[in-house]
């Protein structure tokens, strides 16, 4: 997206002294592996919140295809991907915030859905309503849910 | 693959206490004691790269689902049928025909289910069932066509599908086929939506896994239309195209569009060998 205004943002953020700007979608910087090391917007994720998003049907929905032991009240968690459990063990936060944002940088061709991202998409509809959306398209996950979700799974240890 | 899917449903199992197994059941298909049905082959045919062996989507419905199949009076579906055959039998339109004026029984259509969609040479263009049914209704009946996803139009193709049943499917993909069944296949392929998925990352990578609740099939269409538990209704082939494709937070095609005509034949021809199934019984 517009690369010059996001910096000028985060900038002209800095300079005033207040909380950092957020880093826009396309503006994350990946390394080669995939991951993110740098927060998408300064501020600490909150792990309950992250909870939250990945067990909510409408936010992650990430167990739709990855089981959570530390989740036993959610129902039907699916097994299409690895289960969570120890992912904070074997990712370092950098890597977890990569995943977590577009999976297919660390995984090529994954199934798994790029979380903070705004495209291009074929055909991209309007929520689950089949349709053609009004506008731009907001990412999945907004980047403070994306570090609520990655301070989430560095909770997930074994 | 299997290794995965045996470790998931254990796990799956000690977490949520589903008695669930993930693999396709090992089960036999017979309806009313009398009709065999082929639900799975040991071998998909060539041109399907990515399948080894092909399974009916009712090897991974649970056991009471496989149960109501088994027998008519079981399967809410055939309520659809005998509504059919009445319709099959009333004239209708300005020339005073019924579908039995031309056909006769309804199985005199005995085998044309499993050859759709083919290619109508009169018309140059691909056709599915639906269109010929309503080619019958306005060219020879003076009547008005059924919408795609019309309790009329779906209770006809359950008919047609009815007195199909056991004969395995058996589309052509080549000569004036093949840019349809090329084209669908790419949109098999491709990854639709805000959540990137392909049909065939649900239906050729993870049958057999679990997507939430859902015990994901190979996504094959020898048993539509198929009654939906969920729905408690008929559902058509183009329907449930178009809900998967929703499902991927995708901008979906319509019933009846070249595309879904298209990718209808490409899946069509995933499944060529197992038998016409439908009218099904699915979750
Ligand atoms: C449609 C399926 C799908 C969804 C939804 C999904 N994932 Fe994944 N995920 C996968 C798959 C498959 C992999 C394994 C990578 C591969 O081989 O493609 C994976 C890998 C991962 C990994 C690395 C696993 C490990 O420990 O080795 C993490 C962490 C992860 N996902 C987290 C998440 C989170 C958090 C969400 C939701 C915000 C999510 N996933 C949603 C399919 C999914
Ligand atoms: C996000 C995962 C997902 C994607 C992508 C997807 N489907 Fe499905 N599909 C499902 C689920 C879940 C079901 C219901 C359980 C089952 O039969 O697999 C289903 C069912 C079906 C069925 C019914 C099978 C039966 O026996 O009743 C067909 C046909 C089908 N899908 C075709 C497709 C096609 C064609 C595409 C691509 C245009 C597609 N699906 C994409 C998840 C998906």
């Amino acid at each position: 997206m517009k690369r010059q205004t996001i910096w000028g943002l985060a900038l002209t953020a800095s300079f005033a002294s207040a909380a950092m700007a957020e880093i826009a979608p396309g503006d994350v910087v990946y390394d080669e592996y995939g991951a993110v090391a740098q927060s998408l917007t300064g501020q600490p994720g909150d792990p309950a919140r992250g909870a939250e998003i990945v067990s909510n049907k409408s936010k992650g929905n990430c167990v739709a295809c990855h089981q959570v032991s530390a989740l036993p009240d959610v129902p039907f968690q699916g097994n299409i991907g690895p289960a969570l459990d120890g992912a904070g063990d074997r990712w370092s936060e950098a890597q977890l915030r990569g995943i977590v944002a577009d999976a297919k940088k660390t995984f090529e061709g994954t199934i798994m859905p790029s979380f903070y991202k705004t495209g291009p998409y074929i055909r991209p509809g309007d929520g689950f309503t089949g349709k053609a959306p009004k506008g731009d398209l907001p990412p999945l996950l907004s980047a403070q849910e994306v570090e609520d979700v990655v301070a989430y799974l560095m909770t997930l240890k074994e | 693959m299997k290794i995965r899917t045996l470790a998931g449903s254990v796990a799956l199992v000690a977490l949520t206490g589903m008695a669930t197994w993930a693999d396709p059941a090992e089960d036999k298909l017979v309806i009313n004691g009398e009709i065999e049905m082929i639900t799975h082959t040991e071998k998909a045919p060539d041109y399907i790269e990515g399948l080894s062996e092909q399974y009916s989507g009712w090897h991974f419905r649970d056991a009471d689902t496989r149960d109501m199949e088994r027998d008519d009076f079981d399967n809410p579906g055939m309520l659809a049928v005998d509504a059919a055959k009445e319709v099959w039998n009333t004239a209708d339109g300005t020339e005073g025909k019924s579908c039995a004026s031309c056909h006769g029984e309804p199985e005199s259509l005995r085998g044309v289910r499993a050859v759709m969609p083919k290619f109508n040479e009169a018309k140059g263009e691909m056709y599915t069932l639906e269109m010929y049914i309503n080619d019958c209704r306005t060219e020879r009946m003076g009547a008005e066509a059924w919408g795609w996803n019309d309790a009329d139009m779906v209770n006809m193709t359950a008919l047609i599908s009815y007195v199909s049943r056991g004969i395995p499917m058996n589309v052509a993909i080549d000569g004036p086929a093949a840019p349809y069944w090329e084209k669908g296949k790419e949109m098999y392929y491709t990854r639709y939506g805000q959540l990137e998925l392909s049909c065939a990352n649900c239906h050729e990578d993870n049958y057999g896994n679990y997507i939430r609740a859902d015990h994901l099939s190979q996504g094959q269409i020898n048993g539509f239309p198929t009654y939906r538990l969920k729905n408690a209704r008929l559902n058509s082939i183009h329907s449930r195209f178009k809900g998967c494709i929703r499902d991927t937070r995708a901008e979906t095609f319509k019933e009846g569009s070249p595309e879904f005509i298209a990718l209808e034949v490409y899946v069509a021809s995933r499944g060529n060998g197992l038998s016409v199934e439908g009218p099904s019984v699915r979750n």
